[in-house]
């Protein structure tokens, strides 16, 4: 049984599609990859699940946290949801908390709206959950300002006002890629761990393969608005089947063996307003066919939870 | 902290200088005062006595010194034109300016943020365009234009309320209305604007996605990031309390300090028009050192780090 169902779910700004009909399950406790270059909609399908695209946003389809449907629902319980149930984290810290209020107010207002806590025993939450972030010295940190932070420590504040509502899911879009490279490590052992001992799921949205195959165990491929491939972390790093997601494994650096050059994808990623009419990735694609133009493939069960949409990848045999 | 205003203070004592030198100039430059009061037809004799009496004989660096030094010592010198003291003259008129430029200042705030919030937050809908359409128009009619329309409409054709003077509260209305408009109306636009930069901001987002409420929203992550700037604009009219009514007072007969700067501009009465731009220089100065303290009160990046980063 999956905690969020999320079916058919579409966004168009303007009249120009960002998301084309996304279908995507979550697990209590899983830690979920969304990968895909900038502009493929992963991010923009979270903030559309929680309600925070902007008003003139179109969005369709059907996101579902255990039975309640999201898209749609009340205000007040949209709110309940956000940072209740489904907690978010994003890219760039240090602008994603407000820069005229104390760090522990940013923590306790999230106290208060999902435990009900104010005033002392908010407080010392606050400071057991930055504790609980690894931040040093969080005594004193209750009072600094966010400028007063370092991005990593930004990073971790932004994950204890996270966990203040106790989720079940923890979306963090991008967490790493404004930290440099030994903080984005410790970020991601964070969440891991976090994880394991809350027992929350992780929807981790990255362009960063390197880190989806440490940390999660399950990866979907997005591009151009779609879910591309689907499969377990091991199975798509192994026998990627989607010719992109083996264009992306292939523009991978290798960390032995031979040094070779990095192979590139040609072409761009086509404008929302000149889509292909098949296939989004055909035109990019050393593999395509006549009939890959034809018609945009559905995502096909290839093996045990393992799902493509590519009609090269349904007749090819796949290697498990 | 005491560096800050020091610094401060010094670069206003500056300013307030450089004002008062530059008004010495061109009052100088533009005419001859013993002349201009004494009237063309007045005998040699009488003007040049007239001269030697306010020292307008003497080289004009010397009267310069003179002036500057009378200044630090607290003389702003007499009115050439009746001979009293001209900050006398000039501190009889500002409670007058004052009943007019205070309640308009009451009008632009109460009218211009409200409005101003509420059209970024309701961005590109019918209320947005209407409320930016009467601010472009406000802030574009000039003040003397828009006191004459209102002088037409509502004392010549209405009748309702009198066109000049200050006979009754009756009298102050349509100034206060003039001054009102214009100064909501670049309000308004203002404070939209950084509403709207505020409201794109990711750490508005944020707080969306903690799960607090719209309304929360607005007041308590978006407006106190979006006054910093908007309290520049306001202190700059509170700056102009005293002496940014020249053209209304002059369009409504109002006896304020605007209207004795224009006279006494025309009769080249020197202490006096002095004494009115030390006034101004000295509001305007002493309202943005307000601001800039409170800066640091809104925007704690402002402050001097209490704990640094790390």
């Amino acid at each position: 049984m999956s905690l969020v169902q999320i079916r058919g779910l579409a966004v168009s700004f303007a009249g120009q599609p960002a998301l084309r009909g996304i279908d995507l399950d979550v697990a209590p406790g899983e830690a979920l990859g969304l990968v895909g270059e900038s502009g493929c909609g992963k991010s923009v399908t979270w903030l559309a699940a929680l309600g925070l695209l902007p008003g003139k946003a179109r969005v369709t389809g059907s996101v579902r946290l255990g039975g309640m449907e999201l898209l749609g629902a009340k205000a007040a319980t949209l709110e309940q949801v956000r940072g209740g149930r489904i907690a978010m984290i994003f890219q760039d810290p240090a602008s994603s908390l407000n820069p005229v209020h104390r760090i522990g107010r940013q923590i306790t207002e999230a106290l208060s709206l999902h435990q009900g806590l104010s005033g002392a025993p908010a407080r010392a939450e606050a400071k057991r959950l930055l504790d609980a972030v690894g931040m040093p010295d969080a005594q004193r940190r209750l009072d600094a300002f966010p400028h007063e932070l370092s991005g990593g420590q930004n990073q971790r504040v932004m994950i204890a006002i996270a966990l203040a509502g106790r989720p079940e899911v923890l979306v963090a879009d991008e967490p790493t890629t404004a930290l440099d490279v030994t903080i984005q490590a410790q970020i991601l052992d964070l969440l891991q761990g976090l994880r394991r001992e809350m027992g929350m799921a992780l929807v981790l949205i990255t362009h960063d393969l390197g880190v989806v195959s440490e940390t999660c165990e399950r990866v979907a491929v997005m591009y151009a608005g779609r879910i591309v491939e689907e499969a377990a972390s091991g199975q798509i790093f192994a026998h990627p089947a989607h010719p992109y997601t083996q264009g992306l494994l292939g523009a991978l650096p290798p960390l032995d063996g031979e040094r070779r050059p990095l192979m590139a994808i040609p072409g761009g990623v086509p404008e929302p307003w000149a889509m292909p009419p098949g296939c989004a990735f055909a035109p990019r694609c050393p593999h395509a066919r006549a009939a890959c133009l034809q018609a945009v493939p559905e995502l096909a069960d290839l093996h045990i939870s393992h799902r493509a949409a590519c009609i090269l990848a349904a007749e090819a045999p796949v290697l498990a | 902290m005491l560096r800050f205003l020091t610094g401060r203070l010094l670069r206003a004592a500056l300013t307030i200088a450089m004002v008062v030198t530059f008004a010495f100039i061109v009052l100088r430059l533009s005419g001859d005062p013993a002349q201009i009061i004494m009237g063309a037809d007045a005998p040699p004799e009488a003007v040049e006595a007239f001269r030697a009496a306010w020292g307008l004989d003497a080289p004009l660096w010397q009267q310069y010194l003179r002036y500057f030094g009378a200044i630090l010592h607290g003389d702003l010198g007499r009115s050439m034109r009746d001979g009293r003291d001209a900050i006398t003259l000039v501190a009889e008129r500002i409670p007058a300016t004052l009943a007019l430029t205070i309640p308009a200042l009451v009008i632009k705030l109460s009218i211009g943020i409200p409005a101003g919030i509420l059209a970024a937050l309701h961005r590109n809908s019918l209320l947005d365009r209407l409320v930016m359409a009467l601010a472009v128009a406000g802030f574009t009619v000039p003040s003397f234009v828009l006191g004459l329309l209102l002088v037409l409409v509502f004392a010549v054709q209405l009748g309702w309320l009198p066109s000049g003077g200050q006979e009754s509260w009756r009298h102050a209305i349509l100034p206060i209305i003039t001054m009102g408009v214009g100064g909501a109306a670049v309000l308004a636009r203002f404070t939209r604007s950084a509403m709207l930069e505020v409201l794109g901001q990711s750490y508005i987002r944020t707080a969306s996605a903690k799960g607090v409420p719209w309304r929360d929203v607005v007041w308590g992550h978006a407006l106190p990031n979006a006054a910093i700037p908007t309290v520049t604009i306001v202190g700059f009219m509170v700056g102009s309390l005293i002496a940014g009514a020249v053209v209304v007072e002059s369009v409504f007969s109002w006896p304020g300090v605007g209207r004795l700067l224009v006279v006494a501009v025309g009769n080249r009465d020197l202490a006096v028009v002095q004494c009115i731009l030390l006034l101004v220089a000295g509001t305007m100065v002493a309202s943005n050192l307000v601001v800039d303290l409170l800066y640091g009160v809104l925007d704690p990046r402002l402050r001097a780090g209490k704990m640094g980063a790390q």
